[in-house]
């Protein structure tokens, strides 16, 4: 239903223009669910942008990005706003910013309806408390009157996912859904997104930088760094077997509840900084942080490399991390 | 500092504003040196003269060379525009700042002592108060200068609150930093952007508001050359000599152009770099 | 237990504050953000407060650094009731703890050079003359990893985690016993906020300092903290140690918050 290939971003910044993100491919069929981890600055928010087409004023993105069968670089805006919304619906992390504040929910969540659908206001609105039932705000037919500051950060999100779904769009891309929201309300929100995937058939593309939800949530992964996909496959694969240092040193530097460590040991931490988009290398984005660095590591682009059963990565040195 | 030079020639609005702002300085400076005629000496024989080579604008109906007068009447519009700026900015800003330090009784009162100064609408009050006090420049200018108050007050304080509300003023407070220590090293260091902004817009409207005040004979006064007075006595002559009444009007819609100009460049300049976190 | 008294004696604090008012004749609604809560740190010791949103623990740590007055109960640093203490004397208790802020961005001020930052607290104490300030602002820059030529750069030439890095140079300036650090590494990415752990650990046993870590994150108070306490809407509902609350945790809120954190296993 998805298909990216070779998906090249370029940013403007006080440099000149800038590789974002180099060369991404990935599928996603109807019904799977996929997710994209990274730190800031891998590139993993601007992926997602770019498949709704809001990549930011004077980026620009080469390749493909074809969408059931049709190729959505270089639409015009026009036609996007037909998907938006529509066919491919976007959760975002802060659900305070994502509502107006001046309009009750109701009328928000009805807004899809009433421009993709045509349909009317007081039928829109009947949809929209349906769907607000469904994503469990109690009492939905009279708080659809209500304000977006009336209701919690959890509460939010809902109304967001509602608002996302009102259309009953193919793909759901949620951007750090639950990253503003406190823990127990996390679990209650990434639940609900599973329900209404597996209920509607969606596909989803989560964006996480928490392996936690990646690990719990989606069925593939795409580990990006520096703009590229270091490493890809089914979830447990890679969760069994991180071959890239990369994905390794991201496992091994979260404190892990219930293995404290003693008082002369430290968190294995990655060397150095993520540098600037500017000063990435030639090659492997990896190079010189990674304790595995050749010198042909900051000339070569990494290929990748294909472990078995869909797991590839994308590393000169695959066998070192065997 | 190449960086911001860079980024000034992105900004063509800003560009026509600061020339447009250096020409209006600029003539009033060189009236002090050299003008092409005398704005004072009368001369009844070369009345209503259209614009020629010895008169390069032409001449009034005293026969004063209208190029003279124009520059020599900058002189009166950036006195008018500093000063009553200055009595606005030092006074409503230390208000401001007060009221956003304070809080509770001390900004409440500020507050609405400025929402009542608002209430008049400032040039007709300007008027009165010059009718009360006599007209002339000085007391024009302290006129329009005493309604430029409450503006800026109200502007710092709500830039200032902004500021208190930053998490590094709490890092100041939970050093033991006194309110007045954090307002000057912290508060009024982050708000200078809003308040050069702010000035140059009550720059231009003081600009207005003197040559309005002239206009009806009650700010400056004959044989001080003003904008605002030209206009008038142009007003009279408009069908037999109209390009008069262009002169000190088109002088004076340029400085308000250009001072807006400035102003509107500045803040697109000085905004992003402020708040640039990243 | 011991016999020198507790570094910090945190007892029975109330905390209530008035919401703006609703109608004009009622009383303006008052919520109750805290309500009974105490506890004690011992010199180098660490205490984490595991709160998530609306459990007041922000309201606690502005208390405890003294920016605000409690309502009720008393916060004693090595003896001294803070919020009893004159302005003056208050100032100067303040060299012996000290606040590192959530957030990177907004914690240090852009217009300073990273150097008067850092020696904001000595400044505010007075006793130091302008070049000593810079001289032990470059050394706790030091401390933390900062080169002292960074010292005349400002706030954002520095990504996240060096900010941060900054902030806590500005909180050992005055050497202080006390560090309250509100959620310090929550805006950062994994591999930063390890490194972060890692100097706060560091520091923790060099100079024999002592945590107050607020945090909604369990995994990373359990990392620093020798005592963990529970709060819940204004309450502390369970303490221990890391291991027996977060192993066999007692009270249902404690078993919600470690069933909710999503385990790194598919």
């Amino acid at each position: 239903m998805l298909e990216v290939s070779d998906l090249h971003i370029h940013l403007p910044t006080r440099r000149g223009m800038a590789e974002a993100v180099r060369g991404v491919d990935f599928t996603l069929a109807r019904g799977g669910t996929l997710g994209l981890i990274g730190e800031s600055g891998c590139g993993k928010s601007l992926t997602a942008l770019a498949l709704m087409g809001l990549l930011p004023e004077g980026a620009r993105a080469t390749g493909s990005i074809r969408f059931e069968g049709q190729e959505l670089l270089g639409q015009s805006d026009r036609a996007l706003q037909r998907l938006r919304g529509n066919r491919i619906a976007m959760v975002f992390q802060e659900p305070m910013t994502a509502l107006n504040p001046v309009h009750p929910i109701g009328h928000q969540v009805a807004e899809p309806l009433r421009l993709h659908r045509s349909l009317g206001a007081a039928e829109a609105l009947r949809a929209a408390v349906a769907l607000l039932d469904r994503v469990g705000i109690p009492d939905a037919a009279r708080r659809a009157r209500d304000y977006p500051h009336q209701f919690s950060g959890g509460q939010r999100q809902r109304i967001t996912i509602a608002m996302a779904l009102a259309c009953g769009p193919d793909l759901l891309v949620a951007d750090e859904p639950t990253t503003a929201l406190d823990a127990t309300v996390q679990r209650q929100i990434l639940r609900l997104i599973q329900e209404l995937v597996a209920e509607r058939g969606m596909a989803l593309l989560l964006i996480s930088h928490d392996l936690g939800v990646i690990a719990q949530n989606v069925g593939r992964m795409l580990v990006m760094y520096g703009g590229s996909v270091v490493e890809s496959g089914p979830t447990a694969e890679v969760f069994s077997a991180m071959r890239h240092p990369y994905t390794r040193g991201l496992f091994a530097a979260r404190p892990r509840l219930g293995q404290p460590l003693g008082p002369g040991q430290r968190l294995p931490t990655i060397a150095g900084t993520v540098p600037e988009l500017a000063d990435l290398p030639a090659g492997c984005p990896f190079a010189g942080r990674c304790a595995w660095t050749q010198q042909r590591c900051h000339t070569e682009r990494p290929e990748a490399t294909v472990l078995h059963d869909g797991h590839e990565v994308r590393c000169l040195r695959p066998e070192a991390m065997a | 500092m190449s960086d911001a030079l860079r980024q000034a020639r992105r900004h063509p609005a800003f560009v026509l504003g600061a020339l447009l702002t250096l020409a209006l300085l600029g003539a009033a400076a060189l009236s002090y040196l050299w003008t092409p005629g005398s704005p004072f000496e009368m001369d009844l024989e070369a009345k209503l003269l259209p614009p020629g080579a010895r008169h390069w604008l032409g001449t009034d109906a005293y026969g004063r060379d209208v190029a003279s007068l124009l520059l020599v009447g900058a002189r009166s519009s950036i006195l008018a525009g500093v000063i009553a700026v200055g009595i606005g900015l030092t006074a409503g800003t230390a208000l401001g700042l007060l009221a956003a330090a304070r809080r509770g009784w001390v900004e409440e009162g500020v507050m609405r002592l400025a929402d009542f100064t608002f209430a008049f609408p400032a040039i007709l009050s300007a008027i009165m108060l010059t009718a009360v006090f006599g007209p002339g420049l000085g007391n024009a200018i302290v006129a329009i200068g005493v309604f430029n108050i409450p503006t800026f007050a109200r502007v710092t304080r709500a830039s200032a609150n902004a500021v208190w509300a930053r998490e590094y003023v709490l890092a100041a407070r939970a050093c033991g930093k006194s309110r007045w220590q954090i307002t000057w090293e912290h508060v009024l260091p982050n708000i200078l952007g809003v308040l050069i902004v702010q000035a140059t817009i009550q720059f231009a409207l003081a600009i207005l508001a003197e040559a309005a005040l002239s206009y009806l004979g009650l700010g400056t006064q004959p044989p001080q050359p003003s904008w605002g007075r030209m206009l008038a006595e142009a007003q009279t002559l408009m069908f037999q000599a109209p390009l008069l009444a262009v002169w000190p009007g088109a002088a004076i819609a340029l400085a308000v152009l250009g001072l807006n100009l400035l102003g509107d460049g500045l803040r697109d300049l000085l905004d992003p770099r402020l708040t640039r976190a990243r | 237990m011991t016999a020198a008294p507790p570094l910090l004696e945190v007892r029975d604090i109330h905390h209530a504050y008035r919401l703006p008012r609703e109608r004009l004749f009622a009383p303006p609604p008052l919520v109750q953000a805290l309500s009974g809560v105490g506890f004690e740190i011992a010199a180098g010791r660490s205490l984490g407060i595991v709160g998530e949103s609306g459990s007041g623990k922000s309201t606690l740590a502005r208390i405890v650094m003294a920016l605000d007055t409690p309502t009720a109960g008393s916060v004693r640093l090595l003896g001294q009731d803070l919020h009893a203490l004159a302005p003056g004397a208050l100032r100067a208790a303040r060299r012996d703890f000290q606040m590192v802020f959530q957030d990177p961005y907004g914690s240090l001020d852009p217009r300073r050079t990273v150097a008067r930052t850092v020696a904001e607290p000595l400044a505010a104490q007075g006793h130091a003359s302008r070049a000593e300030q810079h001289e032990r602002a470059l050394e706790a820059l030091a401390e933390v990893g900062l080169r002292p030529t960074d010292g005349s750069k400002y706030p954002h030439e520095f990504s996240g985690g060096q900010r941060q890095r900054i902030a806590i140079a500005r909180a050992l300036v005055t050497r202080p016993r006390l560090i309250v650090a509100d959620e310090p590494v929550s805006a950062l990415d994994v591999s930063v906020q390890a490194q972060v752990l890692n100097l706060l650990q560091d520091l923790r046993e060099r100079l024999g300092l002592s945590y107050l870590l607020i945090s909604h994150d369990l995994a990373v108070v359990q990392h620093l903290c020798d005592e963990v306490a529970v709060l819940h809407q204004g309450r502390i509902v369970e303490r221990g140690t890391p291991a027996a609350l977060f192993g066999h945790a007692q009270h249902p809120y404690t078993r919600a918050l470690v069933d909710a954190v999503p385990a790194m296993v598919v």
